[in-house]
């Protein structure tokens, strides 16, 4: 059953309205546990659609192994995701720095207040984020560690490759993972793919954990896969690399690759000149979890992430 | 005065981005004056740059007190003004959000970190900020509640109102705030236009931040005394809502003191012309800011009203 979020008229002859399918078992008592899936907080991030249409699909085809309450989010930001745009159209905001909102705020704040009161009293939300259109993930999930402790029981058994638990910043506390978790809805961040595409092997992928997840709360009766077991590491196992010269990014190596400290993972390319501006290198032997996907780079611009340790 | 390039990004396809300072007096860190840090804020860098007129004018007159050094910088992000846009051309970040940046970091984050590390030390700091929300208002001094405000340093710019709010997590990136926290007292002052050019608020501006500088000691000039600000806690401000979506027909102004139950705007169908909805004032005060947008969505803060004050 789809049902309405939130609806704010808009200027002209049309109305902003956040959406949600709920799925439950025929004659529901509502005594099983809830779960929220939920993406499109940044416009431009779309791996989150195909989860939610192939986990929507995948319950209605097993009706009767579902015991609890399945509740879809396709789009948090609907008018971003229509006009390819990352923020709120209107508001140039980053719709994830302004939770938990404001039922008195401004449009954008009353908008998040809603959907933290929709979402309050779920038993586990799962937010999935899709990069940006400059760089890659592999499927992984982020949480700080303030919060490890609650999540991690869920994380490594959602069939995601990585797990990072990265240190608290006071800026995120204003997302809406943050907002959830402060009101006792656990919720896990996953990130996977990039921006304006979708990757429907990771979309699978990450269906297949959550099935493993709701199965282990009770909400899911039918079959489900062994997970992955995700790497976990914290902050001090991530190396960096960023650009120091702008020009075009050429990548030698591929995403999820294993590299030894000082191999190159790229050149910086100056088309104008024929010449090549920086090479960059591996800051410790690991897997590059982050590539840089869009080449135009300026100086500061990410070029990769190195998870350290040997993953051969 | 001395011109100098405070921060420098190299670029494939345009002209490099050079950040400049322009530098007054001699002596101990005084003040330091940030303008457009957002490519939409041409009223901020207006205001600068006739700072920098005005101050390069005193300073040949003799003005400076001596031992005081006053740094300018107009604008730090004129690739987004150049080519109209508010953030950082390429990845839509916002400066104001990175700081107090880091230099191994991503580009935002660097061009922050090379400003800060300007304009830190300094005893006080003014910024021109815009508001996301398009609108006008009262021109005034903002400060973070941060445990290291002064509300009576903020009254000696002499602008009619101060206002103190505490701030969010999303605030804890801003150069005000930062500011703060490293021991310069911060202060962000609003003129009522942003992408557009106000003269009237941009010469109060220039002249409140002279006024300031006297009464610091830092210039030698004689100005009018301006405003005893009454000061306002951001909770005092009370929204008014537009309950309808459409044509929106203002009908009060910034400043003006209204009634309970005044009409302030009418909403009009947007096809058909009628009035679909009158947004009265909920209580009596002066109006603190207005909505300057032609459209308006439904729940749209419209105006904010300073409760129970009279002119």
């Amino acid at each position: 059953m789809v049902k309405t979020v939130v609806s704010v008229g808009l200027p002209v002859d049309e109305r902003l309205q956040i959406r949600k399918q709920v799925i439950e078992p025929e004659g529901y008592d509502g005594k099983g546990k809830r779960i929220c899936i939920v993406t499109g907080t940044h416009g431009d991030e779309l791996e989150g659609q195909y989860v939610c249409y192939e986990l929507g699909r995948r319950v209605r085809e097993q009706p009767e192994c579902l015991r609890g309450s399945v509740e879809i989010y396709p789009s948090l930001n609907p008018l971003g995701m229509d006009s390819i745009t990352r923020g709120i159209p209107m508001f140039d905001l980053d719709m994830n720095r302004i939770f938990p909102g404001s039922e008195e705020g401004p449009v954008p704040e009353y908008v998040a207040s809603r959907i933290i009161k929709d979402i309050e009293g779920a038993d586990l939300c799962i937010d999935i984020h899709a990069s940006n259109i400059f760089l890659r993930e592999i499927p992984q999930v982020r949480m700080s560690e303030m919060t490890a402790q609650n999540l991690l029981p869920f994380a490594r058994r959602l069939n995601i490759d990585y797990v990072w638990v990265h240190g608290a910043a006071t800026v995120l506390e204003a997302t809406l993972a943050h907002s959830l978790n402060t009101i006792g809805v656990p919720t896990l961040v996953v990130e996977m793919g990039v921006g304006m595409r979708i990757t429907t092997e990771y979309g699978c992928q990450l269906v297949d954990g959550i099935f493993c997840v709701m199965k282990d709360m009770g909400i899911w009766t039918g079959e489900t896969i062994e997970p992955k077991k995700p790497i976990i590491s914290t902050d001090g196992q991530v190396g960096f690399v960023n650009a120091n010269h702008s020009g075009i990014f050429i990548p030698q190596v591929d995403h999820w690759d294993s590299i030894h400290q000082g191999e190159v993972i790229g050149e910086i390319l100056n088309p104008l000149e024929g010449k090549v501006e920086e090479v960059l290198h591996a800051p410790c032997d690991g897997m590059v979890f982050t590539l840089r996907e869009y080449p135009i780079v300026n100086s500061g611009s990410l070029i990769a992430r190195v998870l350290g340790g040997d993953y051969h | 005065m001395r011109k100098e390039i405070i921060y420098q990004m190299g670029n494939t396809y345009r002209d490099d981005l050079n950040v400049y300072g322009y530098y007054f007096g001699k002596g101990e860190k005084s003040a330091c004056i940030v303008g457009a840090m957002r490519g939409n804020e041409v009223q901020q860098m207006y205001v600068c740059s006739q700072l920098v007129k005005t101050l390069k004018r005193l300073e040949e007159r003799g003005a400076f007190v001596s031992g005081n050094e006053v740094l300018v910088i107009p604008s730090v992000n004129h690739s987004s003004m150049n080519i109209g846009k508010r953030f950082w051309a390429v990845d839509n970040t916002d400066i104001n959000r990175m700081f107090p940046g880091y230099d191994q970091g991503e580009t935002t984050q660097r061009i922050a970190a090379g400003v800060f590390d300007v304009v830190q030390h300094y005893s006080y700091g003014i910024q021109f900020p815009s508001f996301y929300m398009p609108g006008d208002f009262i021109p005034h001094v903002r400060m973070m509640e941060t445990g290291f405000q002064n509300p009576s340093l903020a009254n000696l710019f002499g602008l009619p109102y101060v206002v103190i709010r505490k701030p969010k997590p999303v605030d804890t990136t801003t150069l005000n705030y930062n500011w703060q926290i490293w021991d310069t007292s911060a202060f962000s002052i609003y003129t009522n236009a942003t992408d557009r050019i106000d003269e009237a608020s941009a010469k109060q501006a220039v002249a409140s931040v002279l006024r300031f500088l006297v009464r610091m000691g830092i210039l030698r000039y004689t100005s009018h005394s301006g405003y005893i600000a009454t000061v306002l806690h951001e909770e005092d401000l009370r929204n008014v809502k537009s309950d309808a979506a459409g044509i929106c027909r203002r009908l009060a102004e910034p400043g003006e003191e209204v009634q309970r139950g005044d009409v302030l705007a009418e909403v009009l169908d947007p096809l058909e012309g009628e009035v679909i909805s009158r947004i009265l004032s909920p209580a009596g005060g002066i109006l603190f800011f207005a909505h300057n947008g032609p459209l308006v969505m439904e729940g749209t803060i419209v105006f904010k009203i300073i409760k129970r004050l009279h002119q």
